[in-house]
């Protein structure tokens, strides 16, 4: 029995409408963030107790710059995507389900405006 | 609607490794994700200057921070090697039985190992 027709099968999109895209962007932000977050990790819980000026220095560093937009870019990319499903799997409510969407949505990208536009105004 | 009790029955359903690492894996992701936050405002008090940078590093080194920083550590060493472990299911490795036994287990000592060199190094 097909349960699909013909104009969606070669679309290829599935009942999402979008296809792969989200899984495939998630997997390629995955991929991303495993040196990103080794190195955030490693480097940046030596930085937790010292001085501003010290802090400060660092992150002007432009290596260090770099790594921290790249790292909260992919990481608050990639926890909007996870987040999303989580959400999706779990509220069943369509109003409700549609808010928290929103809400998370919402802050991740308030947050990761945050972060980035603070390493740049440190940085430049 | 009638109610019908919803598979897979949660509520007497045994606990298994492979049932437990696959909901940490989502509960650590939420909690990563709380932690991004913080990292941000972290970032953003270094920009706004010494005082508010300070005040933010008082409670960060506090007992309860310490302890809020070294369980955020173990949510995001875990949620990465149980991430590689799914990028590796995704390419098609490791779907026998005993490997997923095995990945899991080197996985918790894995997160544990960073964590630990994390602090302590």
């Amino acid at each position: 029995m097909k349960l699909e027709l013909p104009l969606a099968k070669a679309k290829g999109l599935g009942t999402s409408g979008e296809g792969s895209h989200h899984w495939w962007r998630q997997r390629l932000s995955a991929l991303a963030l495993i040196p990103l977050t080794l190195w955030f990790l490693f480097s940046v819980v030596n930085q937790l107790g010292q001085e501003h000026f010290v802090v400060h220095e660092w992150i002007a560093d432009p290596f260090t710059a770099v790594f921290l937009i790249l790292y909260s870019i992919f990481m608050f990319y990639h926890a909007q995507l996870g987040l999303q499903v989580v959400i999706e799997d779990y509220v069943h409510n369509h109003g409700i389900k549609m808010a928290m969407l929103l809400f998370s949505n919402i802050v991740l990208l308030l947050f990761g405006i945050l972060a980035v536009f603070s390493v740049l105004q440190i940085a430049l | 609607m009638r109610t019908r009790p919803l598979s897979p029955h949660l509520q007497v359903y045994r606990p298994q490794i492979t049932s437990v690492l696959s909901i940490l894996h989502r509960i650590t992701g939420v909690i990563i994700a709380l932690g991004a936050i913080v990292i941000a405002l972290w970032l953003g008090s270094v920009a706004t200057g010494d005082p508010w940078y300070s005040e933010f590093s008082v409670f960060l080194n506090s007992l309860l921070g310490k302890l809020l920083l070294i369980i955020w550590t173990l949510c995001t060493a875990y949620h990465l090697c149980n991430g590689i472990r799914h990028l590796a299911w995704d390419i098609g490795y490791g779907f026998e039985i005993p490997q997923v036994y095995r990945t899991g287990k080197l996985v918790l000592v894995f997160a544990i190992v960073i964590t630990g060199g994390v602090w302590l190094l």
